[in-house]
């Protein structure tokens, strides 16, 4: 009796075994400490710190590091600490939102494009003709044309938001979905798929149950790699002025603003570039972590 | 008998001295860097300023401006004037007299019918001119002798100093261009690379849109100069590189056009290689009050249209309150140092036009306050912001990308926000703004906002199209395709009636004292326009280059010929 005991393991929720995977996975922890702080630090920081982002100060204009100012002053003598927290709340949910977006997109097509014979042509041509599409032309046009209805209904900025949000989604989801139908075409001919269909597993769950469990990996690589992708582009849009109203700060526009002092004030260059960057290398880490937590055949190795 | 001889001697020696003191191409090369690079040498195929400029080095006009606005002669003996003879009382015609014994670059002589050639290049119908508009109103240009042109105008002209005058419309030899008439101008390759001209120098090697390499002329008029035997006009980079590599590295003598922010300007100026020039032309940077409403609420074509004046910014007390709530110099420290100063006129330079309005330099939060409560705008929700009727105080202020208009639009706004304006701010991408697309929804000239800020000037010395532009049926409308440049929607029958009179005044003092009231009309009588900042020209110019006057009414290299290097 005791034998049986210690070898039938008490039932356990599985996502308890991908984070067992994912412990071991030193980069990815590291990765995920530094992400929830930024995160925390973006949320709870601008209750701690309550000065405006956007609160000019001609007194304190360009100080270094301070007490009053932890992160120092830009030209205008706003607080950069402030600003960084506000930027990167923007960013970071610019970021997500269009890589969600982006990826649920991607994947979708991507596998349905793999899975349905008949569905292929149609939708891998649409894919090539969004790769083909200029992107900023494209841009350009929604924002001239959906930038006012859109302030109107939603706010300054909402509109906006909701604007860039989907014009970065619609424009990014294409190499997913490339990646996804050839994983999806190869995972076809397996084994396992060939006898869960001569079980009459219907198309629905066998997708869901059997295709998209295995192409988690490549999915996840390019939905960290779309974070960092979103973050960029939403920057060169707010610095081509289709982007947020200026008084608005995010990363990307901390940057480029200060960019024209990067030799008397190197500083206000590092800290938004250092920060854009500690995001997205820990999101690749946490996915790296991820994809190999997920994957059964690496789990428990 | 001995004494003369004395003397004679003495006076030779006296009038060779200078001669060995300057010596044409003395000083070997001086290196010029324009950040924008040389596409073509011929200034009526470019209207890019760079172009001009360094054509300037080569061609020449009759007379051109000096750094005060005023008309100097060139390649004449004097200029025109009623007391002379040149001008004639019904400022119908021009006459100018040509220096005897000019040569071209090439040994030939200089005449009169160059000039006339010049002007039947620029007039050609199938040519494209760039500079057309200073040969606008003319009937006639002929050749009264080898050394005399006659201008004959369509109708009396009282700034007859257009065509021939200013580095925009120098006179091309006709020998060489005789070919290039009408359609062919630009197939002229060589002719517009290499033109002979009269000026201090003559090109050597030319490299579109990078170098132009040029050795002095050796039958400029003056056989003492140019000092440099060689220059060299090198393309390319931005401004900030411009700068360095005349202040910093000294690489260059001169750099054309080097605005800068105000903390690089300080930087590089204590580097010691060399120093800044600045003059101040006409470029104002302002911002517009529009005086017709841009609700999205209208329907589309009754949007910014003069069917619908504007519900706030039509009080006038509510636009000196705007303006009131501004202090320009802190704008200018923060944005501009060295190259701009505060100012409260939209003319406000030539010296005789402008207007000794001084009274909006000083900020005053409580007077605008004061204003606003007295329009009938206060804060009954207690919210900071005034309202009026159930309507908030709120603006739209847009304008075009660029790092100083935005650092402005943040000050500006928190200025607004203490005397309880609500702003909201907007930039629009600089070629979609001053696109003129009748079909974007962002151009200025559409104004779909409340207002905006951008700067402009006018061309040459006379502000008279400059303030006839503001007349009521210039303003932008549906029907004119959006386009016009009264972009206020600004609309008074004085003002009008005040252009008609201007268009018909010939005396000097009477024009500067209508300019002067005209330009008050606009902005301290109605706070229509309200300018911010004096924009003025920037450049850099190494330590060991002597010289150098800037001058924002022709060429920045006007007087390269004086150029000399400081040993």
């Amino acid at each position: 009796m005791t034998e049986t005991t210690t070898a039938i393991r008490p039932p356990r929720n599985q996502w308890w075994d991908v984070w067992d995977q994912f412990k071991t996975h030193k980069g990815a922890l590291v990765g995920l400490t530094i992400f929830l702080t930024i995160l925390l630090g973006i949320t709870i920081g601008p209750f701690l710190w309550d000065l405006a982002p956007t609160y000019v100060d001609l007194r304190a204009r360009n100080q270094g590091f301070s007490l009053a100012h932890p992160l120092g002053t830009d030209q205008l003598g706003r607080d950069l600490l402030a600003r960084m927290m506000a930027g990167g709340k923007v960013s970071l949910s610019v970021g997500l939102t269009a890589m969600a977006l982006a990826v649920s997109l991607g994947t979708t097509i991507g596998v349905l494009a793999g899975y349905f014979k008949r569905l292929e042509g149609p939708l891998m041509r649409l894919t090539d003709l969004f790769l083909a599409l200029p992107l900023l032309p494209l841009l350009l046009l929604m924002v001239t044309l959906f930038r006012e209805p859109l302030s109107q209904r939603f706010g300054p900025e909402g509109g906006i938001f909701l604007l860039i949000v989907t014009a970065i989604g619609a424009t990014s989801w294409m190499q997913t979905a490339r990646i996804v139908r050839g994983e999806v075409l190869a995972l076809k001919e397996r084994e396992f798929v060939l006898a869960a269909r001569s079980i009459g597993t219907p198309a629905r769950r066998m997708v869901l149950r059997h295709i998209l469990p295995n192409v988690m990996s490549p999915i996840m690589v390019s939905a960290t790699l779309g974070i960092a992708t979103a973050i960029i582009t939403e920057s060169a849009l707010s610095f081509l002025g289709l982007g947020f109203p200026p008084d608005f700060p995010t990363w990307g526009r901390l940057l480029f603003d200060a960019v024209d002092q990067i030799q008397l004030y190197p500083m206000r260059v590092v800290l938004p570039g250092i920060a854009i960057s500690l995001t997205v290398l820990s999101v690749n880490y946490i996915g790296d972590g991820l994809r190999d937590a997920l994957d059964p055949r690496i789990r428990g190795r | 008998m001995k004494l003369k001889t004395a003397l004679l001697g003495a006076a030779a020696c006296l009038m060779v001295a200078p001669a060995a003191f300057a010596e044409r191409g003395s000083d070997g090369e001086v290196r010029i860097l324009y950040s924008q690079a040389v596409s073509t040498m011929n200034a009526y195929l470019s209207s890019g300023t760079k172009d001009v400029e360094v054509g300037s080095l080569v061609l020449e006009p009759l007379a051109g401006f000096n750094e005060k606005g005023e008309v100097i002669p060139r390649l004449v003996t004097e200029i025109p004037s009623l007391e002379n003879g040149g001008l004639t009382e019904d400022m119908t015609s021009i006459t100018w007299k040509i220096k005897p014994g000019l040569k071209w670059s090439d040994g030939t002589d200089f005449t009169a019918h160059d000039a006339v050639f010049t002007a039947q290049y620029c007039m050609d119908p199938a040519g494209g001119c760039a500079q057309l508009a200073r040969y606008e109103g003319i009937d006639k240009v002929e050749a009264l002798d080898d050394l005399t042109v006659k201008i004959t105008f369509h109708e009396p002209k009282p700034n007859p100093f257009m065509a021939f005058v200013g580095s925009q419309s120098p006179i091309l030899q006709a020998a060489q261009f005789a070919g290039c008439l009408g359609a062919n101008a630009s197939s002229c390759t060589d002719q517009n690379f290499k033109p002979i001209g009269t000026g201090p120098f003559r090109v050597t090697e030319f490299r579109t849109n990078d170098t132009v390499m040029l050795e002095a002329n050796p039958y400029y008029r003056d056989p003492a100069k140019p000092a440099f035997a060689t220059a060299l006009v090198k393309g390319g980079g931005d401004a900030t590189a411009a700068a360095r590599a005349v202040m910093e590295t000294g690489e260059f003598d001169y750099a054309w056009n080097t605005q800068i922010s105000p903390e690089l300007q300080a930087e590089l100026a204590s580097a010691g290689k060399g120093q800044f020039v600045n003059a101040f032309g006409t470029l104002v940077e302002r911002i517009e009050m529009n005086m017709t409403d841009p609700s999205p609420s209208l329907p589309e074509g009754e949007r910014s249209t003069p069917k619908h004046p504007h519900p706030i910014l039509s009080d006038m007390r509510v636009r000196k309150a705007l303006s009131m709530a501004i202090d320009r110099q802190i704008l200018v420290d923060i944005g501009y140092g060295e190259a701009g100063r505060p100012t409260c006129n939209l003319v406000p330079a030539p010296e005789m036009y402008a207007s000794d309005n001084t009274d909006c330099l000083v900020q005053d939060m409580e007077g605008a306050k004061a204003l606003l409560e007295e329009a009938g705008w206060t804060d009954t929700d207690g919210d900071g912001i005034r309202d009026k009727d159930g309507e908030k105080l709120s603006l739209l202020y847009q304008t075009s990308v660029n790092a100083i208009r935005q650092d402005f639009q943040a000050i500006i706004k928190q200025w607004w926000n203490e005397i309880g304006v609500e702003v909201e701010l907007k930039t629009v991408d600089p070629s979609v703004f001053f696109g003129g697309d009748a079909g974007s929804p962002d151009t200025f000239q559409k104004f779909y906002a409340d207002v905006e800020m951008y700067a402009n000037n006018f061309d040459g010395t006379d502000p008279e199209p400059y303030l006839a532009q503001y007349t009521c049926d210039k303003a932008p409308t549906p029907e004119s395709q959006w386009q016009g440049e009264n972009i206020n929607r600004f609309c008074d029958p004085e003002y009008d009636a005040l252009i008609k009179e201007l268009s018909a005044t010939g005396d000097m003092e009477a024009r500067a004292a209508l300019a002067k009231r005209l330009n008050d009309m606009l902005t301290k009588d109605s706070y229509v326009i309200v300018p911010i900042v004096d924009r003025g020209r920037l450049s850099a110019h190494s330590n060991t280059l002597g010289g150098v006057i800037l001058n924002t009414w022709d060429s920045e290299l006007w007087n390269a010929s004086d150029w000399y290097r400081i040993k």
